[in-house]
C-alpha cells in the first residue's frame, strides 16, 4: 500500500509540472491552434522574473517580507510572460494566423533570441522593458476616453511613450544599482530558494513528503481550477470560446477577435510564467531551461486531445505516473520474481533519459491507433 | 531576351564549378574542411526541400537520419582502423565484446549500403506510420521531433553501446591506408561533397519535372483532392520522406568525416531546426535555393562565430522571424519572382515593356 501512495504520489508530482507547463499551450496551441515554440522561453522568463523578485526581496526595504515574495512572484511572472507574449502576438503571431508551419519556425526564432537575451544582456533590462511596455499601455488605455478626440493626439502619444521610457530606464538604473547580480551579462544558471515554510518535509499519514512538490502540485491544481472558472463562467471565456469554435460567426456578431486572440494568448502566456515559477522551485534554472520542457508540452496536449483541457489533464498525469513507473524501476518492486529476460529490458528502461524514449515511443504508438488524442474533438470536420 | 538569360545561367555555372575546383590551391586545409562542410550539409538540405518544400512535409527530425548516416561511417572507421580487439573506448566501460549490431560494419561495402538504407528505412518506416493515420502539418513536425528526442536520449544515454555523449571522433581513423584527418583524404572528402550536391541537385531536379514531382506539389497544395483523383498519398509521402532520409544519412556521413566528430550534439532539436531554416531562406521549392541556402548560411555561422561568439544565435534568430514575415519565398524565390526588378521600379527604374503596362505590372508585381 505503501508503494501504491508512493507511485501516486511521485506520478502527480512530476504530472503537475508537466501540467502546469503545459496549461498555458493547451490555451494557446489547443484553443487558439498556434504553434508557440518559444513557449519554453516564457516559462524560462516566469523563473528568470521569481528570480529577480527574489532578489528585490533580499533588498533591505522588502527584507520584512522575505517569506512572502514566492507568492508575489507569481504575479510577477504571470504579468511578465503575459507581457512578452502580448509583444509577440501583436509583433509576429497576428501576422502569420492560418501558417502553422510559418508560425513554428517564426516562434521558434523568438525562442532563440529570448534565449540569447537572457544569456547576453543584463537581466536588469528585462524589468524595464516590461515596465515601459505596461506603463505606455496603461496610460494610453486610461487617458484614452478624456483625450479621444483630442487634436494633439500625436504628440499625446509621443510624450506618454517618452515618460514611459524614462520610467523603465530609471527602473532598470534602479534595479541594476541595488543588485550587483543583475547589472551585468551572465549566462550561469540562478538558482531560486524557496523561503522556509515552503521548505523541509512534511509528515501526512505517517509518510514524509517534501514540502515544495506538494506546493507545487497546489500551485498547479489552483492554475487549473483558475483557468476553468475563467474559460467556463467569465463574460471574456464565454468570448474566447465563441471565437474558437466560430471566428467568422463571432465576428458577424461583433466579437473583435483581435482582443479575444490577445488575451488569449495573453493569458497562455501568463499561466507559462507561473509555470516558470514552479520550475524555478524545483532546481536551478538557466536559459536553456525552457528547451527541456517543450516537447513534453506538445506531447501531453497532442495525447490529451488538443483543445480540450480535461484531456490535458489526465494525459499529463498519466505521463507522470509511467515516467514515474518506469523511470524509477518501480516495476520491478511491484513484481520482483519476472523472467529474467523482461528484467532486463525493466533494467535497461530504468534510468530518467531511458524512461524518455520508452514514454515517447509509447505515446507514438499510442498515436497509431488514436491519431486525435484521448479525448478527440467531437464533429463531422471537413479535412482541410 | 530568353537566350541571354539562359547563358547567363549557364555563365554562372561555369564560374561556380571553376572556383569548387580552383578553391583546394586557394584556401587553407582547415578552411578547406569548413567548406567542404558546408557542401556536405547541401545534401540533407536538399532533402528538407524535397519533403517541405514540395510536399509540404516539415519534418523537425532530420537530424535523426543525419546523425544516423554519421554513426554508420563513423563505426566503421572506428572498426576498419583495428587491428584486433574492439575500439578503445569500450575499455573505459567495462565492455569486453562488441555489441552485436557493430558486427556488419567490419564490411566497407555493407557500410556503404547502411550509410543511406539504414536512414532511410528508418524515415520511411516513422512516415508510414505518421502518414497512414492521417497525420499532417504541424502534427507531423511535433510527433518528428518528438521522435528526434527519443533518439537523442537513447543515443545519448547508452555510453556502453554507442559512447554515449562524447560519440566516435574520426580523424584518428585509418582509411585506405591513411588517416582521415590527413589534408590528402580531407580534399578528396572535399571533392566527393562537391560532386554529390551536384549529383543529387540534378537528381532531385529530373524527380521533380516528372509526374512525380507534380503529384508531389499536389499533396502539398490540396491533398484530399489527389486522394480523390485516384492516387495514394501515403505512399507518395512515404517514399519523398524515406529519399530525404537517405539524403540525410549521405550528409551525416560527409559531414561526420570532416567534422572529426559524430555525437548525439546532432540530435539536439536546435540543430534540426536549423536545417529548415537553411532551406527557407534559400528559398523553398527551389532546390538550388535549399543547397545555396545551406552552403551560406553555414558558412557565415563559421565566420560570425569566429569574430563575436555567441552573436551567431542573434543573428540565426532574427533570420528565422526575417524570412518567415518579410521573406516567404526564400533568396532565390525572391529573384526568380522578379523580385530584384520590382525593388528597381520602386525606386523609380522604369521596367522594359513588352505589351500594355497594365498588363505587365499587375502580372509581375502579383497584387
Amino acid at each position: 500500500m505503501d508503494l501504491f501512495f508512493d507511485i501516486i504520489f511521485e506520478g502527480i508530482s512530476i504530472g503537475s509540472v508537466l501540467l502546469i507547463a503545459a496549461l498555458g499551450l493547451a490555451i494557446v496551441f489547443g484553443l487558439m491552434g498556434v504553434i508557440n515554440l518559444a513557449h519554453g522561453e516564457l516559462i524560462m522568463v516566469g523563473s528568470y522574473s521569481t528570480f529577480v523578485t527574489q532578489l528585490l526581496f533580499k533588498q533591505p526595504f522588502l527584507k520584512p517580507f522575505y517569506g512572502s515574495y514566492i507568492i508575489v512572484s507569481i504575479f510577477i511572472a504571470f504579468i511578465f510572460s503575459a507581457c512578452v507574449g502580448i509583444l509577440l502576438e501583436r509583433l509576429i503571431i497576428r501576422k502569420l494566423y492560418g501558417n502553422p508551419l510559418e508560425t513554428l519556425l517564426a516562434t521558434w526564432g523568438v525562442s532563440l533570441l529570448l534565449q540569447q537575451f537572457v544569456r547576453g544582456v543584463p537581466l536588469a533590462v528585462g524589468p524595464g522593458i516590461i515596465i515601459t511596455f505596461i506603463s505606455g499601455i496603461s496610460i494610453k488605455n486610461l487617458l484614452k476616453d478624456k483625450f479621444l478626440n483630442f487634436a494633439y493626439k500625436k504628440y499625446i502619444d509621443l510624450s506618454i511613450w517618452a515618460f514611459s521610457v524614462t520610467l523603465g530606464i530609471l527602473s532598470t538604473n534602479f534595479i541594476a544599482s541595488n543588485i550587483s547580480r543583475l547589472s551585468r551579462a551572465d549566462s550561469r544558471n540562478v538558482d531560486v530558494t524557496a523561503p522556509k515554510w515552503m521548505r523541509g518535509p512534511i509528515d501526512i499519514f505517517g509518510e514524509t513528503y517534501p514540502k515544495t512538490r506538494l506546493w507545487i502540485i497546489f500551485i498547479t491544481l489552483i492554475s487549473v481550477v483558475a483557468v476553468l472558472i475563467f474559460l467556463n463562467l467569465s463574460e471574456w471565456g464565454l468570448r474566447i470560446r465563441a471565437v474558437t469554435q466560430n471566428r467568422s460567426m463571432s465576428e458577424c456578431l461583433g466579437l473583435s477577435s483581435k482582443k479575444v486572440d490577445t488575451l488569449t494568448f495573453a493569458i497562455g502566456s501568463g499561466l507559462a510564467g507561473v509555470a516558470g515559477v514552479a520550475v524555478s522551485l524545483l532546481g536551478s534554472v538557466g536559459p536553456n531551461v525552457g528547451q527541456n520542457y517543450i516537447v513534453p508540452c506538445f506531447m501531453v496536449v497532442v495525447l490529451g486531445g488538443v483543445g480540450n483541457l480535461l484531456g490535458t489533464v489526465l494525459a499529463s498525469f498519466g505521463i507522470g505516473i509511467m515516467t514515474d513507473l518506469i523511470g524509477a524501476g518501480r516495476l520491478m518492486t511491484i513484481w520482483p520474481n519476472m523472467p529474467e529476460s523482461l528484467a532486463n529490458i525493466v533494467n535497461f528502461f530504468a534510468t530518467t533519459s531511458m524512461a524518455r524514449v520508452m514514454i515517447f515511443t509509447l505515446i507514438i504508438i499510442f498515436l497509431q491507433f488514436k491519431p486525435s488524442g484521448l479525448f478527440p474533438q467531437k464533429g463531422r470536420m471537413v479535412e482541410s | 531576351m530568353k537566350l541571354s538569360k539562359k547563358y547567363i545561367s549557364y555563365l554562372w555555372w561555369a564560374i561556380a564549378l571553376a572556383l569548387f575546383i580552383a578553391m583546394p590551391s586557394l584556401v587553407s586545409d582547415s578552411r578547406l574542411k569548413i567548406l567542404g562542410k558546408c557542401l556536405s550539409l547541401g545534401i540533407v538540405a536538399l532533402g528538407i526541400d524535397l519533403s517541405w518544400g514540395f510536399t509540404g512535409l516539415l519534418s523537425l527530425g532530420q537530424g535523426i537520419f543525419f546523425s544516423l548516416g554519421g554513426y554508420a561511417i563513423a563505426m566503421f572507421l572506428q572498426l576498419n582502423s583495428l587491428k584486433e580487439g574492439i575500439p578503445e573506448f569500450f575499455g573505459l566501460y567495462g565492455v569486453r565484446e562488441l555489441p552485436f549490431f557493430w558486427e556488419p560494419f567490419k564490411s566497407p561495402l555493407f557500410t556503404l549500403i547502411a550509410i543511406w538504407l539504414i536512414p532511410g528505412l528508418i524515415a520511411g518506416l516513422i512516415g508510414y506510420l505518421v502518414f497512414r493515420n492521417r497525420i499532417k502539418g504541424v502534427y507531423f513536425s511535433i510527433l518528428t521531433q518528438a521522435a528526434l528526442l527519443v533518439f537523442f536520449n537513447f543515443f545519448n544515454g547508452q555510453q556502453k553501446l554507442i559512447n554515449g555523449t562524447n560519440g566516435l571522433p574520426t580523424p584518428n581513423t585509418i582509411l585506405f591506408g591513411t588517416m582521415v584527418g590527413d589534408p590528402l583524404i580531407q580534399k578528396y572528402f572535399y571533392y566527393l561533397s562537391g560532386i554529390l550536391v551536384i549529383l543529387f541537385y540534378l537528381f532531385s531536379k529530373w524527380l521533380v519535372s516528372k509526374r512525380f514531382g507534380s503529384i508531389l506539389i499536389g499533396i502539398r497544395d490540396d491533398e484530399p483532392r489527389i486522394r480523390f483523383s485516384g492516387y495514394n498519398p501515403v505512399l507518395f509521402k512515404t517514399l519523398i520522406f524515406a529519399f530525404a532520409g537517405c539524403l540525410a544519412g549521405i550528409s551525416g556521413a560527409l559531414f561526420t568525416v570532416q567534422a572529426d566528430l559524430i555525437s548525439p550534439q546532432y540530435m539536439r532539436v536546435p540543430f534540426s531546426i536549423e536545417m529548415v531554416i537553411w532551406v527557407a531562406v534559400g528559398g523553398r521549392g527551389t532546390l538550388l535555393g535549399a543547397i545555396l541556402g545551406a552552403f551560406f548560411i553555414r558558412l557565415g555561422e563559421s565566420f560570425v562565430q569566429g569574430l563575436i561568439p555567441g552573436g551567431w544565435i542573434f543573428i540565426q534568430g532574427g533570420l528565422f522571424i526575417l524570412v518567415v514575415t518579410i521573406l516567404p519565398e526564400g533568396v532565390i524565390g525572391w529573384i526568380n519572382n522578379g523580385g530584384p526588378r520590382n525593388l528597381l521600379t520602386r525606386f523609380g527604374v522604369k521596367r522594359f515593356i513588352a505589351t500594355y503596362p497594365s498588363l505587365e505590372a499587375n502580372k509581375k508585381e502579383g497584387i
